[in-house]
């Protein structure tokens, strides 16, 4: 792993997470009134996870693999709180709600980011 | 990179509820129009919403996956009702006059419903537009 990869961490995947999680979140929104649609949601925690080098170990030939193609995409449909007419799973709430907070979520990524990229400069600049 | 195609899915929406916008204009300005036979009334126009599906694109679009789109407008299937109007020009031999099932209050509503959705996807594109801003600050720091 270069210096830099180890630098960002898990951040630079994060950040990727972060923003396709905000597509899908808008997908939702988009399609608040369309009938029959039901509302996604990426699982944040289980994807990056599998992005992560955390794949189960077979020491033993009686041990099951992990399934290389389970993470996949980690998209998950939502659960909803109050059925509607119309089959529409969108609770508009709900999602301007995750919106917001996945919006926050990425500049807290973001931030993070840019602390250590600031503070390569400063090692580099020596001053 | 997924930031961008917000402002295209955001952008599907926008247009879509532009169309229902558009009926629901429509429809309102025909509320008090007459006919000579319940066949040629004004019915009222409703705008059908359908998520845009992996099939139906073409190989340029590909960042509005998952938005909205408008795939027919079609037509309120309420009742016609007829009223008695001899002195109409629009009469048929009867003395009748067929009027559109337009309901003012129902066109109200959906025009705030329209207005609302379309509000939120302009916080959609507002958000994402500050957050690529911010991204690009990031060679700044």
């Amino acid at each position: 792993m270069s210096f830099i990869d180890s630098a960002f961490a898990v951040h630079e995947q994060a950040l990727a997470l972060r923003s396709q999680r905000m597509e899908v979140l808008s997908r939702n929104i988009a399609n608040a009134d369309t009938p029959s649609f039901k509302a996604q949601d990426i699982d944040f925690k289980r994807v990056l996870r599998s992005t992560q080098d955390t794949a189960l170990q077979t020491t033993n030939a009686k041990h099951i693999a992990q399934d290389p193609d389970e993470p996949s995409s980690g998209l998950k449909y939502r659960v909803p709180f109050n059925t509607s007419f119309d089959g529409n799973t969108v609770e508009l709430p709900v999602e301007q709600a995750k919106f917001g907070q996945s919006a926050a979520e990425y500049q807290t990524t973001l931030s993070i980011l840019e602390n250590r990229i600031s503070g390569m400069r400063k090692a580099l600049r020596g001053d | 990179m997924a930031l961008d195609n917000l402002f295209s899915i955001a952008g599907t929406a926008l247009n879509a509820q532009t169309v229902r916008m558009n009926a629901t204009a429509s429809n309102l300005a025909n509320a008090g129009t007459v006919a000579g036979s319940e066949k040629d009334a004004f019915r009222a126009k409703r705008a059908n919403f359908k998520t845009i599906l992996e099939t139906q694109l073409g190989p340029l679009d590909k960042s509005n996956l998952g938005g909205v789109k408008v795939s027919a407008i079609s037509d309120d299937p309420a009742p016609i009702t007829r009223m008695s109007d001899p002195t109409n020009p629009a009469a048929d031999k009867d003395g009748y006059v067929y009027l559109s099932n337009v309901h003012e209050m129902t066109e109200m509503v959906e025009m705030m419903a329209a207005a609302r959705s379309y509000q939120n996807n302009v916080e959609v594109v507002n958000t994402a537009r500050q957050l690529t801003l911010r991204t690009l600050d990031i060679i700044k720091s």
